[in-house]
């Protein structure tokens, strides 16, 4: 192991490009879902500051820099402090793996994916610490919907990262990107996609399971009590690991660099195709944010417990069969949407809807309305009221 | 290099496990566990045995310190302000220096089994290999051992859930 200074000194150019590209791409999502909402929502959207609005994310981080940053008297202000770097340091950690193109990486390993999976877990110790720290009500509430909800929607998204490892034979990010060269793996396993970009949302937090952060129930989750600096590190962590779900996807499923060209591109070309691949699938997510409302913490629960884990176990076994028996691909392609459409046709079968059941007696006059009669009034028990009484005992 | 970093790291690890038994506050005694843990993991690295440093990583950091966080924080300071001091202390003492010693004196005799001059880490593929062919049998049997355990915990939870609704 001879580690010499010109290593030393290009790992520290790497990671700090890294650490840019990363943060850029954090800023520039602030920008599109602010622009793209307001469009979804027939409004402009951020117009002001600069060309496009595009220097607005610039003027919010100056105004969250220079705001006086407050902690809680009765904090654990150690804690309080460290735990944004706790969930900022994984956020950015997992970029070390990502090959943007192939060679554009800092370190490829040959177990990525896995490495992927170990780091980014550690995020959800910070988010407990910061609701147990704040000594708020509202934060540790919000601190333990984050734990809940971050382990229950780590298992599905484990085991869609398994099957793509399954189906591409390696655990390296650029031999899942070559396995795509010709068919992408969301042709393979569109319900693997399904699963893996539902319990993304999850995980990073965006509506429609932003619960553990919800304003209308836990005001700001684990974030109540931070705000200037500290607070913009969360958000920043937040938009990383959105963009992060973004570049996973296109990675996994959506052939990387390769497809739909098969062969390698120039390296820029292929840094280029793989962002806006990253890119739409981020859109998505801002679509999907512009579109459903906040679930019910329950809600959240069982879709993980009973429909998410349940489906990728499913799948996963599928993956298994058809590898073993050596299957045409399209197999699976047809296994998983088999296994998606059976039980959403099976659930809404036993899914009761009150008010048509009603209106369905009613259409066969199983109830028939009419008026009741009225009871006779007791007349012995009512008091007898004088009309001078009556002024009084009002 | 690597050994400036393994002594390190094992000297992270050895204060951060002394804190987690010195410490008043349970809860800072949880986080130095996790740092003790994550000690460990990066020993794991330097020993080449990424793998393991990972799913240490994954295992203890991911999971077991959120459910022992978890637990810790639904509980009071207070209610552990006598529990620490007891005066069976000297057996626990005696307990956990025995058990050191006996894993100590065993990894030195077998040392020549340790100081391999090996100085790459055992590919995945390798261990995939090793874990589902080789050793496929104990390994599945671990998991049999381990589903019973979960079985066993849900056992034990409902048959309290019981009780709590015959009172009520």
């Amino acid at each position: 192991m001879n580690v010499t200074l010109s290593d030393t000194i290009t790992l520290s150019v790497q990671l700090f490009a890294l650490f840019n590209v990363a943060a850029l791409a954090a800023v520039s999502l602030v920008w599109l879902e602010r622009r793209f909402l307001g469009r979804l929502q027939g409004r402009p959207g951020p117009n002001r500051v600069g060309p496009l609005g595009l220097l607005q994310p610039i003027a919010d981080a100056i105004k969250l820099m220079s705001k006086e940053d407050v902690a809680p008297g009765s904090s654990q202000r150690l804690l309080f402090y460290a735990a944004p770097i706790l969930v900022f340091v994984p956020a950015f950690v997992v970029w070390l793996t990502f090959p943007l193109a192939r060679d554009v990486v800092v370190r490829n390993m040959d177990m990525g994916l896995f490495f992927f999976v170990a780091i980014s877990v550690l995020s959800i110790v910070g988010l407990v610490l910061a609701g147990w720290s704040s000594n708020s009500k509202y934060a540790i509430l919000g601190g333990f919907r984050a734990a809940a909800q971050l382990v229950s929607y780590e298992i599905p998204i484990i085991t869609m990262i398994l099957i793509i490892g399954m189906l591409s034979d390696s655990l390296d990010f650029v031999k899942v990107v070559d396995a795509q060269a010709t068919i992408p793996f969301i042709a393979v396993v569109p319900l693997a996609f399904v699963i893996f970009l539902i319990a993304g949302l999850a995980e990073v937090g965006r509506t429609p399971f932003d619960i553990y952060f919800a304003e209308s129930e836990v005001v700001g989750g684990p974030f109540v009590e931070y705000s200037g600096a500290h607070w913009a590190i969360f958000f920043l962590a937040e938009y990383v690991n959105t963009f992060v779900i973004g570049i996973l996807g296109a990675l996994l499923f959506l052939g990387g660099w390769r497809w739909p060209f098969g062969a390698d591109l120039p390296q820029v070309a292929s840094v280029a195709l793989l962002m806006g691949k990253a890119y739409f699938i981020v859109l998505i997510i801002f679509w999907i944010r512009g579109t459903y409302p906040r679930m019910r913490i329950d809600q959240l629960m069982a879709m993980a417990w009973k429909w998410l884990i349940p489906l990728s176990f499913v799948l996963f076994l599928a993956a298994a069969f058809q590898l073993k028996f050596e299957w045409p691909w399209w197999v699976l392609t047809i296994l998983s949407l088999v296994i998606l459409v059976v039980p959403v046709i099976v659930q809404s079968r036993k899914q009761r809807n009150p008010a048509l059941e009603l209106a369905a007696r009613y259409a066969a006059n199983a109830i028939v309305v009419q008026a009741k009669p009225r009871p006779a009034p007791a007349v012995e028990d009512a008091p007898v009221v004088t009309p001078a009484a009556e002024g009084t005992s009002v | 290099m690597g050994l400036v970093l393994f002594y390190i790291l094992g000297g992270i690890t050895i204060v951060a496990a002394l804190g987690v038994v010195t410490t008043r506050n349970i809860v800072y005694g949880a986080l130095f566990l996790l740092v003790s843990l994550m000690g460990v993991a990066g020993l794991f690295v330097v020993l080449f045995a990424e793998f393991l440093a990972l799913v240490q990583l994954l295992i203890y950091g991911g999971a077991i310190i959120i459910v022992i966080l978890f637990a810790l924080m639904l509980t009071r300071e207070t209610d552990f302000s006598i529990a620490t001091e007891h005066r069976r202390w000297p057996v626990a003492a005696v307990v956990s220096l025995a058990l050191f010693g006996l894993l100590a004196s065993s990894a030195i005799n077998d040392s020549s089994l340790y100081n391999s001059d090996r100085r790459s880490g055992i590919g995945i593929e390798e261990l995939g290999t090793g874990l589902f062919e080789n050793w496929a049998v104990p390994f599945e049997i671990a998991s049999i051992v381990l589903l019973v355990a979960l079985i066993g915990a849900i056992v034990i939870g409902r048959s309290g859930d019981e009780e709590d609704g015959g009172q009520a």
